[in-house]
């Protein structure tokens, strides 16, 4: 509780401990899909706030984590090519592919750069008429209206030296696998609040409906978090599974029209590939035929790649809820945020390196052992 | 990675075909685009991603929430400018690591 007293509405949290504790009388596991709020809640540890019997599950929300070894190594052949700026949010820059990282390739003369937004690099683009500017553009859907706008602005000045290296994840789809899995032991999920006000949530119902699953909508702050899970708890507890907005003051149900109708312009639907977990069809967006031409693989059409991954590490399952990053034999020894092995433990989003960032070393079993029962004060 | 940031909208002009404001982040300004939200005008605050502002907030709203940000220390990990977000995922590959083992290579 380090963070969370720290945090100037303790005393509401507590309360809505409480009330999670009271209304609770059955074991629920609840799945946060969000990476952002995987950290959040690991941080301020709002999970050790609940009841024995509720378990967050933490999803596969960290695109920096989804994002397939086999594109990390595209972009560092790419980065590496004479003539070429390479463009990148910070947090991929310590993504190892199976040689090396992004630092690696500046440290060998490459001319690697983070900037704050696509714009930034569409810039250099227009600055550096002789260079070739790749932004490497990952994310889930709260990234790509930035990416989108890039492409639609060097498309429309006519630039020839910008392009996209584009893996964009979806969450529905991404939902649907995790729900469409046999044994999948998920009742009730948060909806990513940041995703949502982009896209709104009229793509949930028919996915709560199908699958008999309440989703709330959240944000990620402390309060936020609890207030989704107090949400999804009530409803599970009524037998009810319906998608709840708890993050109105950001998320409406229709979403930002105006980035829904530049997204479906640039992008289009695609399988996917996501790292630890393998293709979901229909997971992703490329860049759609009007754009193509900004696609950085098709431009610079890396081959002889041999991508290779770590066999001790469990980010699969990890990545799936099928288990907590402490019961990987690998987490905490050969595994850590210095020396990451795989997909979970790369980005300070991902649930491995949350859990030893904030000192959980615990696997699941001794964290049941050492609960206090469902009927149980809230563990604070 | 899908954090966006509430800031005051101070200035707006256009640039190229684009919509572009003065985004002030409790003190750090930023240029940020708001073709995507036609609605917003200058004094009204906005939820910022990468440069894109996404959806207009109201000021109550936006001002707890720059607040809790900034006590888990996400804003300037979130607005840091070039240079710095080099240096801090050079640094710190890794928010808060305990034992000091991400800080230097």
């Amino acid at each position: 509780m380090k963070y969370l007293t720290e945090f100037r509405n303790g005393e509401i949290a507590q309360r809505m401990a409480r009330e999670i504790a009271t209304v609770a009388t059955r074991p629920w596991k609840i799945m946060e899909v969000c990476g952002g709020q995987t950290h959040s809640i690991i941080k301020n540890g709002i999970d050790q706030m609940l009841p024995a019997g509720i378990e967050m599950i933490h999803g596969p929300g960290c695109p920096v984590c989804v994002t397939p070894l086999e594109l990390i190594d595209k972009a560092l052949a790419i980065a590496a090519q004479p003539g070429v700026i390479f463009c990148s949010f910070g947090d991929m820059l310590r993504v190892p592919g199976t040689e090396g990282d992004l630092f690696q390739v500046k440290g060998a003369g490459g001319d690697v750069r983070v900037v704050y937004s696509p714009l930034d690099a569409v810039e250099l683009a227009v600055k550096n008429p002789d260079k070739q500017v790749v932004f490497f553009g990952v994310g889930f859907e709260t990234t790509a209206p930035a990416n989108a706008m890039s492409v639609h602005v060097a498309k429309r000045r006519g630039l020839k030296n910008f392009s996209l290296l584009v893996s964009h994840v979806l969450v529905p789809p991404a939902i649907e696998a995790i729900l469409s899995a046999p044994g999948h032991k998920i009742n009730g999920f948060l909806l990513a609040g940041h995703v949502c006000s982009v896209m709104g949530y009229w793509e949930y119902p028919p996915l709560a409906a199908k699958y008999k699953v309440p989703m709330v909508v959240t944000g990620f702050e402390p309060l936020d978090l609890l207030d989704g899970i107090r949400r999804c708890v009530i409803q599970l507890e009524a037998g009810r599974h319906e998608v709840e907005n708890a993050y109105e003051r950001i998320v409406t149900f229709d979403g930002n029209r105006a980035a829904q109708k530049l997204l479906s312009e640039v992008f289009e639907v695609t399988d996917r590939a996501w790292r630890g977990i393998g293709v979901i069809p229909k997971s992703g967006w490329r860049l759609s035929a009007d754009y193509r031409e900004f696609d950085a693989e098709e431009r610079f059409q890396i081959s002889g790649i041999h991508t290779q991954e770590s066999p001790l590490c469990r980010s699969g399952d990890v990545l799936r809820g099928a288990i907590k990053p402490a019961e990987c034999s690998a987490f905490g020894k050969q595994c850590t945020p210095r020396h990451p092995l795989g997909a979970t433990m790369v980005s300070s989003e991902g649930a491995c390196a949350a859990y030893y960032n904030y000192g959980r070393f615990l696997s699941a079993e001794d964290l049941a052992n050492a609960g206090s029962g469902l009927t149980g004060a809230a563990n604070a | 990675m899908c954090l966006a940031i509430p800031g005051k909208v101070e200035e707006i002009f256009t640039e190229g075909d684009l919509r572009i404001g003065r985004v002030n982040f409790g003190g750090i300004v930023k240029r940020v685009c708001l073709d995507y939200v036609p609605e917003v005008q200058v004094g009204d605050y906005t939820i910022v991603h990468v440069g894109f502002a996404l959806s207009k907030i109201d000021e109550e709203t936006a001002l707890k929430t720059l607040e809790d940000f900034r006590a888990m220390g996400m804003l300037d990990e979130e607005l840091a400018g070039e240079e710095e977000a080099f240096a801090r995922a050079a640094a710190t590959p890794q928010s808060s690591c305990p034992d000091g083992s991400c800080s230097a290579k």
